[in-house]
């Protein structure tokens, strides 16, 4: 039985050692929040954080990870969308089709902490996540957003939500 | 539209074939004497509109959201005439068995050509103002008043002269057992009224976005699933000849290998991984076939021959262009060529299937539910009738998820193993090498002018592949595809030119290679707005005239056209000068029913690097639904335009694809993307589409101003091919 620190949770499952992380994830933990794009690390629809590091999780092979190495995935970033990031996504509708947008806000969340308040030079190295839809305009307003607050769209269109609030 | 009578015996091959018909766009109609299948606790006031006692609101949305916010914006549109509250409105997709088996009572399922919208917002808006005046007569009736004194708003239901309210949660079950008021006597609601439609309202599917909670196809869980993994023979064309499956029948959680069809195969096993780990250990001898000796070469020379071929299927002419070109004082000519592309999903393509002699279950992110019901019925042996499909969220579409080629590989693998529900999942590669491309096309251009610069013909000669040749090959006649003409058509309100000429000739030489063509996002309107803005480009320079100058002499006659170049001219402010350093380039086009324009300002360093500043577009679709997403839609849009023109080709090389995965087909990332200001300017007066049109003017417009940057006319795309750098 092989053992891994998930989202706060010891668990145990039966793998491969040579099993990336991402299909742990997904298949042996039912955690299908992280997503399969590419399997080669090049479109980052599997990062996920360990310890706090953003990881490309198709390439991490199962027995390169301790037990110890606390393992976050999107479904670990809160219990109910309510991270910064996550707030600020939803603000913006930024999710098109969405399926790279889990990759994306790990990304984005651990690129926060290491630079609380990254310029666009710093947000263009840093996220490199691909998406086919073309949402990365609001993906950068949104990053601005969870870093202070501002409203990155144009006054002239908002987004208007359920409870009444427009931004 | 036509009505097909069917009697109560409906074949399947009759099924198969009025679907079949649903690539084209036709709208087919059945008549089924099924009795009504209503299904779930709550009673349904209309096909479209579910009300439950709580007063939560459920929309049926027929079409296939894939990222473009169609299910937003067809929710809008029914949530309008319902007179609803929105804070309550959720949807749910009917599936293509409930479609069938109630005489189409939804219409269309097929999403794309950018008509999710335009093509059915009349008979939603009249189903959600049904709904309303059914629950305002049970309202009535309850009160026993005219529902003339009655008034909706908010799902609350007044009488008027007494000031009695009720919500649509209390009556729904009554006017669910009303009779659905005469179509004549809908009047829907003037779009200058409207409180939901046309505002920029945040989507009905984002939240679970964000926090991973929004499963795709290829996250489906179900009791007893099995994973498959499978490879399809790398040549188009050839056939599978044999493989070893005791090599890794022994490995751990594989339970089958199978022969699919007849050129691939697959491994069933309990994981993904497995199985894939399984399937690229497995020894595999295919029989590539004749198609094995094409290479790129070989593809460039077949479209290059077209290009002077005799024979030519006209798509729009006026005068005698050949003629005035002949006796011109000056001629300019050009010949441009635009690859292959992948439509690249994030999600692979995948679908799960569940096969017993009896029934046929399907869950599957598709654009066209009831072509995958076909798919399905025909792989499984079954009636359509005792088949399903469950459509599942989709992870990307541009055009790719319109086929229906992973159903029926999924449908094949699970008759192998009956009741077992099998989900197989493509891997990268398989769905870089497995597409269905856009096609390949080469065109000469070719301009005569008078010796004061006026141009007196253009003959612009399209050859390459045609995607009806793949997907619809008994609707080509005589090499005839209008398709290939998408914003170079005379007139009329889906694709038409904004230019006059004197003499004009637009003509199609058919050259098909043997590579897969399908509907790519934008279709041909990308490369024939590359084609012919850059070469409006080319005879402004070589004349001397400002391309807004000259483009607007020859849009006199197209006054929705050069609305939308004029505005965005004016608000890149082209009469000023650009940034320091930055140059500009425009692009206008029209196709799926919108007008749209650009103008890309642009800066290339001495060591060749561009950088897109920014791109101003423009769109008149007639009507916005929902002004914000439309941006959404534009800024995409050029993100995947740009990734083509910049970045993307499919070659072919021994009859296969060349590229395997996005370090080989690389594409647009954050770094890459230009700021993007969009003015959506729905002139009123007709439907146009979103999700498409503005794809096809980045290109040019980047082209255009690459030019005006560093006098290099890039001509063969993509961009990565050459070198900018100052010689």
């Amino acid at each position: 039985m092989a053992k891994l620190n998930v989202n706060g949770k010891v668990r145990e499952f039966e793998a491969e050692p040579d099993t990336p992380l991402l299909w742990v994830l997904r298949e042996q933990l039912q955690l299908t929040g992280t997503k399969y794009g590419c399997g080669i690390a090049q479109c980052g629809a599997c990062t996920v954080h360990i310890d706090s590091a953003p990881v490309r999780s198709c390439v991490r092979p199962l027995s390169s990870v301790g037990t110890t190495e606390k393992i976050v995935t999107i479904e670990g970033l809160s219990p109910d969308g309510s991270h910064p990031v996550q707030r600020a996504w939803a603000m913006l509708d930024v999710p098109q089709c969405g399926f790279c947008q889990s990759g994306m806000i790990m990304a984005a969340t651990s690129l926060l902490r290491r630079k609380p308040n990254p310029t666009d030079a710093d947000i263009d190295a840093a996220i490199t996540n691909i998406c086919r839809c073309g949402t990365y305009n609001r993906v950068r307003a949104a990053i601005r957003v969870a870093v202070d607050g501002s409203s990155g769209r144009r006054a002239h269109l908002s987004s208007q939500h359920t409870d009444g609030s427009a931004t | 539209m036509s009505t097909i009578m069917m009697n109560s015996q409906l074949s399947r091959r009759g099924f198969l074939a009025s679907t079949g018909a649903t690539v084209g766009g036709l709208m087919v109609s059945f008549h089924i004497p099924f009795a009504n299948a209503q299904n779930g606790t709550t009673p349904e006031v209309n096909a479209w509109v579910v009300v439950k006692p709580d007063d939560t609101i459920v929309i049926r949305i027929a079409r296939s959201e894939m990222g473009q916010g169609t299910l937003t914006g067809l929710a809008q549109l029914v949530a309008e005439e319902l007179e609803c509250n929105w804070a309550k409105v959720t949807t749910e997709y009917p599936t293509p068995g409930q479609n069938l088996a109630r005489s189409r009572v939804w219409g269309n399922f097929a999403t794309g050509g950018s008509r999710g919208i335009r093509e059915s917002h009349d008979y939603v808006r009249r189903g959600g103002a049904t709904a309303r005046m059914m629950l305002v007569q049970a309202a009535a009736d309850g009160w026993n008043v005219p529902a003339s004194e009655c008034s909706a708003a908010n799902s609350v239901i007044t009488h008027t002269p007494s000031g009695r309210s009720t919500s649509y949660g209390k009556v729904a079950a009554t006017a669910a057992k009303l009779t659905p008021p005469a179509s004549a006597s809908i009047i829907l609601k003037d779009p200058k009224t409207w409180k939901l439609a046309g505002k920029p309202l945040a989507r009905l599917d984002t939240v679970k976005k964000t926090m991973g909670a929004q499963d795709y196809g290829i996250d489906l869980q179900l009791p007893g699933l099995l994973n498959a993994a499978i490879k399809d023979c790398p040549v188009f064309g050839g056939k599978l000849k044999r493989f070893n499956a005791a090599a890794v029948e022994g490995r751990p959680g594989v339970k089958k290998v199978v022969q699919v069809g007849d050129s691939a195969v697959a491994v069933v096993a309990d994981t993904w991984w497995r199985a894939k780990s399984a399937l690229d250990a497995l020894p595999v001898e295919w029989d590539y076939g004749p198609n094995a000796r094409i290479s790129q070469a070989d593809i460039q020379q077949t479209l290059k021959a077209g290009l002077d071929a005799k024979e030519a299927v006209v798509g729009n002419s006026n005068g005698n262009a050949p003629a005035a070109i002949a006796s011109a004082a000056r001629r300019i000519e050009a010949v441009y060529a635009c690859p292959y592309q992948n439509h690249a999903t994030m999600e692979p393509m995948n679908a799960t299937a569940r096969w017993t002699s009896e029934r046929c279950e399907v869950w599957v992110p598709t654009q066209n539910g009831e072509a995958a019901l076909a798919a399905a019925a025909e792989a499984a042996g079954l009636p359509p009738a005792k088949c399903e499909v469950y459509k599942l969220y989709l992870g990307g579409g541009f055009g790719r998820r319109g086929h229906s080629d992973f159903v029926t590989q999924a449908v094949r693998i699970a008759k192998t193993m009956p009741g077992t529900p099998i989900k197989m999942i493509w891997s990268r590669e398989e769905d870089m090498q497995h597409g269905f491309y856009h096609p390949v096309t080469q065109c000469q251009l070719t301009a005569g002018l008078d010796t004061q610069g006026n141009i007196t013909g253009l003959h612009m000669r399209i050859s390459g592949q045609s995607i009806l040749a793949t997907v619809a090959p008994q609707s080509i006649k005589d090499g005839r595809d209008m398709l290939m003409f998408q914003g170079l058509n005379p007139s009329g309100p889906e694709a038409s030119i904004g230019y006059s000429f004197p003499n004009l000739l637009i003509d199609h030489a058919m050259r098909n290679p043997h590579v897969p063509a399908g509907f790519w996002r934008g279709v041909n309107l990308n490369q024939n707005a590359i084609y012919l803005e850059c070469f409006i480009d080319e005879i402004a320079h070589a004349t001397k005239q400002d391309p807004l100058a000259l483009r607007r002499k020859l849009m006199v006659n197209h006054p929705k056209h050069l609305a939308v170049l004029n505005a965005v001219a004016e608000r890149a402010g082209w009469d000023k000068p650009a940034p320091k350093g930055a140059f500009r380039g425009l692009a206008q086009t029209m196709g799926f029913g919108s007008y749209v324009a650009a103008c890309a300002e642009v800066s290339v360093s001495d060591d060749g690097q561009l950088k897109i500043h920014r791109i101003v577009a423009a769109t008149d679709p007639g009507h916005a639904v929902n002004p914000q997403q439309i941006e959404a839609q534009v800024e995409g849009s050029f993100s995947y335009g740009l990734s083509a023109a910049l970045f993307g080709e499919i070659t072919i090389k021994d009859g296969a694809v060349e590229q395997k995965n996005f370090d080989s087909y690389p594409v647009v990332r954050i770094a890459d993307m230009p700021k993007v200001e969009t003015l959506v300017l729905p002139s009123g007066g007709f439907w146009g589409g979103v999700g498409e049109p503005t794809i096809a003017v980045a290109a040019p417009a980047v082209l255009n101003a690459i030019f005006a940057a560093t006098g290099r006319r890039i001509r063969e795309l993509p961009l990565k091919r050459h070198s900018l750098k100052r010689a």
